[in-house]
C-alpha cells in the first residue's frame, strides 16, 4: 500500500569527506510502503547517503529523519525499526542457516521462542528447511543473497535498506529476489533499494537517480521516461550519465 | 542481558567452530609451556673454562682438580699451553681463561701473596658476571683450604672468619622451573587473549559483518562484554590447565589460594582483551592488528620481569612498569603461588591490575563506533 505518509523525510542533506563532497544538497521523501529505487553510477554517492539513512554515518549537515526519528539525536531508535542489507554478504559463513537467523533475531530483541516460530515459518515458505543445519558457506550466492534478505525483514522492520541487494546473482535468483521484495512491500515494509541494474528500476514505484554526489531526477519510471523521452530507464540514465560528462 | 547471552552462544560456536584455531587455543600453549620452561633457564650448569698451567706444580694441579670437581665447570684444556690465549675465546670454545702464572706455588710459599687472571667472555654481562662469581668463590674455597691445611698447619685456631648460614625461603632447592612456571604462564594466557581479542573485531570488519552489527540496535556495552566473556572463559580455562600441568610436571608448589589467583586472573584478563579491543577498533586488517599485537607484546612482556628484575632496571623503566600489567600479575603469581601472599599483600597489585582494566575497556569502549 503506497502512501502520501513521508517515513524518510531529507532536506538539505550533505556529507562531505574533507574536500569532496559526496552528498551535495539531497531533498526527497519517500513514503510508506513504496518501494523506492536510489540509482546511480557506481561512486555516485548512494551508499554514503544510506549509511546516514541508516544511521551509520552522520551527516555534515541537513534536516534528516528515519521512521519519525532524527539522525542525528535518536540513531537508536532508527535503529530499532530499520533493516539493512549490505552489499558484502553479511551473515556468518561459519554458523548454520538457522544459527544466522537466531543470533539476528536474538540482537533485535525477540524472544527465543518467537525467533524459533517466525524461522520456522520463514525456512517453509523460502523452502529452506532442509538446510536449516547447514553452513552458509555450503550454500550458492542465490540462496545466501534471500536468506540475508529474509534475516533483514525478520524483526518486521517499518523500512528496509537494500544496498545493491542483486551484485552477482544469476537473472532467475534476481527474479526470484526481487518478488520477495514484492511480498515485503505488500507485508506493510517500506523498501529503499540501490541497484545499477536498470530493469530493476523499472520494478520500483519511484526512482531517484543520482549522478556525482546530486540528485539529477526524481519520479516514477513512466514519469521518467516520459520526461527524458526515453523508451527504457536504461536510456533515461545513459542521457543523464552523458549529460554530466558533457558539463 | 538476553542481547548478550546470543551473542555470547554465537561466539563460543564459532570459537569451537573453527578447527584451526582451537588445536592454537589449547594445544599450543601446553606444548609451549612445557618446551619454554625446561628451555628458558638462568641456571649455569656448564662454564666451558680453560686453564692455561704455566706454573705446573702441586698447588695449581690441586687448584685444578677444585675446578674438574665442580658440576659448574667443563674444563676445556687444562694443561701448559702457549697459545694465543685469546683464540679460543673469539673462537667460541670457552668461556673463560683462567691464568696460572709461572711461580705460582714458589711466590704462594714466600711471598704469600700470588695473582691469577681470569679472563671472561662477557657478552652477555649477566653470566660473565655470575662466572666471575663463581670461579671467585671456588678460588675463595681454595684460599680457605691453603691457609688453613697448608701455609698455617700448624695453629689452625688462628684463621677466623665470619661464617653466613643460610636457608632459602619460598623455593628452598633453588629450582628454576619453580620460578619459571608462573611467569610462562602468564606469557601464554597474554598472547591468547591478546591475539583471540585483537583478531576478533577486525575480522568481522574484514567479512562486513560489523555493519550488518552496527545497524541493529544493540548497545555499545552488550556487544563488547558478549565478544570478550568468551575470551575470559577460554583464558581462565587455560590457566587451569596451565597450573595443573605445572603442578602435575614441574612440581610447582602452589601455597597461596587459588580462587585468588583465579580472581585476579579475571581482571588481568580483561585488561588484556580490553587492550586487544581496543586495537582491533583502531586496524582495519587483521594483518595490521597482528602487527601492533606483537609489537606492544614484545615490549611489555620483556619488561614485564619474567626475565629480569624489575627491581634492577633503571628508575624510568620501574615508573613505566606500573603501567605494565604483566608486570603486576606476574608478580602476583609468584607472591601467591610460590609465597602464599594473601589479599591484603598484593593489594596494590590488585589496585594497578583494576585500574589498568578500566583505562582499556574503557578507551576500548569509547573507540568502538557504531555511528561513524
Amino acid at each position: 500500500m503506497v502512501t502520501t505518509e513521508s517515513i524518510i523525510h531529507v532536506r538539505n542533506m550533505v556529507k562531505k569527506f574533507g574536500g569532496f563532497v559526496a552528498n551535495d544538497n539531497l531533498n526527497f521523501d519517500v513514503y510508506r510502503g513504496e518501494i523506492f529505487g536510489f540509482l546511480g553510477a557506481n561512486g555516485a554517492g548512494k551508499t554514503t547517503a544510506m549509511k546516514i539513512l541508516c544511521g551509520l554515518s552522520l551527516p555534515t549537515s541537513g534536516e534528516i529523519k528515519v521512521a519519525g526519528f532524527d539522525v542525528y539525536k535518536e540513531t537508536n531508535l532508527i535503529k530499532r525499526n530499520i533493516g539493512y542489507m549490505s552489499q558484502r554478504f553479511s551473515l556468518y559463513e561459519d554458523l548454520s542457516v538457522y544459527e544466522n537467523i537466531r543470533f539476528y533475531g536474538g540482537i533485535y530483541g525477540l524472544s527465543r521462542k518467537l525467533i524459533r516460530e517466525r524461522a520456522d515459518f520463514l525456512l517453509e515458505t523460502l523452502n529452506l528447511s532442509d538446510i536449516r543445519n547447514k553452513l552458509i558457506k555450503d550454500l550458492p550466492l542465490g540462496w545466501r543473497q534471500k536468506l540475508a534478505f529474509s534475516v533483514a525483514i525478520f524483526h518486521k522492520p517499518g523500512i528496509v535498506f537494500l544496498d545493491e541487494p542483486t551484485g552477482g546473482v544469476d537473472p532467475i535468483t534476481r527474479r526470484q529476489f526481487w518478488e520477495m521484495i514484492y511480498q515485503a512491500a505488500a507485508d506493510g515494509i517500506t523498501v529503499f533499494v540501490t541497484t545499477h541494474y536498470m530493469d530493476e528500476a523499472e520494478y520500483c514505484n519511484r526512482v531517484s537517480i543520482m549522478v556525482d554526489g546530486k540528485i539529477r531526477a526524481l519520479d516514477t519510471p513512466e514519469g521518467l521516461k516520459k520526461q527524458f523521452a526515453a523508451a527504457t530507464m536504461n536510456e533515461v540514465f545513459l542521457k543523464l550519465a552523458r549529460n554530466n560528462q558533457s558539463v | 542481558m538476553n542481547t548478550i547471552l546470543f551473542i555470547l552462544q554465537k561466539e563460543f560456536l564459532q570459537v569451537f567452530r573453527n578447527k584451526n584455531m582451537l588445536p592454537i587455543i589449547f594445544l599450543l600453549p601446553v606444548v609451549q609451556l612445557i618446551i619454554l620452561v625446561n628451555a628458558a633457564t638462568f641456571e649455569m650448569k656448564s662454564i666451558r673454562l680453560q686453564i692455561n698451567d704455566y706454573d705446573n706444580s702441586g698447588i695449581s694441579r690441586q687448584l685444578i682438580s677444585k675446578f674438574q670437581g665442580s658440576p659448574f665447570y667443563n674444563i676445556t684444556q687444562a694443561a701448559y699451553t702457549s697459545l694465543d690465549p685469546e683464540s679460543s675465546l673469539k673462537k667460541g670454545n670457552c668461556d673463560a681463561i683462567l691464568e696460572l702464572p709461572h711461580d705460582l706455588e714458589k711466590d704462594l710459599r714466600t711471598k704469600g701473596v700470588v695473582k691469577v687472571q681470569l679472563i671472561i667472555n662477557a657478552i652477555n654481562g649477566t653470566s660473565g658476571g655470575l662466572t666471575y662469581a663463581y670461579t671467585a668463590s671456588v678460588i675463595q674455597d681454595f684460599n680457605g683450604i691453603l691457609i688453613n691445611e697448608q701455609i698455617r698447619p700448624q695453629n689452625p685456631d688462628k684463621s677466623r672468619t665470619i661464617a653466613t648460614t643460610h636457608s632459602f625461603w619460598y623455593n628452598p632447592e633453588l629450582n628454576y622451573k619453580t620460578f619459571m612456571v608462573p611467569g610462562i604462564l602468564v606469557l601464554l594466557i597474554t598472547v591468547i587473549s591478546l591475539l583471540l581479542s585483537g583478531m576478533n573485531i577486525v575480522r568481522e570488519k574484514e567479512i562486513g559483518t560489523i555493519e550488518q552489527i552496527n545497524v541493529t540496535p544493540i548497545k555499545k556495552y552488550q556487544f563488547i562484554i558478549g565478544k570478550l566473556l568468551p575470551f575470559l572463559i577460554i583464558a581462565l580455562g587455560e590457566l587451569a590447565i596451565g597450573l595443573t600441568i605445572g603442578k602435575l610436571l614441574f612440581n610447582i608448589p602452589m601455597v597461596g589460594s587459588l580462587p585468588l589467583v583465579f580472581g585476579v586472573a579475571a581482571i588481568y584478563i580483561s585488561c588484556i582483551l580490553g587492550l586487544g579491543l581496543l586495537i582491533s577498533t583502531m586496524t582495519d586488517t587483521q594483518q595490521q592488528a597482528m602487527f601492533v599485537s606483537f609489537f606492544i607484546m614484545i615490549v611489555i612482556i620483556l619488561m614485564s620481569g619474567l626475565f629480569t628484575a624489575v627491581e634492577n632496571m633503571p628508575h624510568w623503566a620501574q615508573v613505566m612498569d606500573l603501567f605494565n600489567p604483566i608486570a603486576h600479575f606476574i608478580k602476583v603469581m609468584r607472591m601467591v603461588l610460590l609465597k602464599g601472599s594473601g589479599f591484603n599483600q598484593i593489594l596494590t597489585e590488585i589496585y594497578y591490575l583494576t585500574g589498568l582494566s578500566f583505562l582499556t575497556l574503557g578507551l576500548a569502549t569509547w573507540r568502538y563506533r557504531k555511528t561513524s
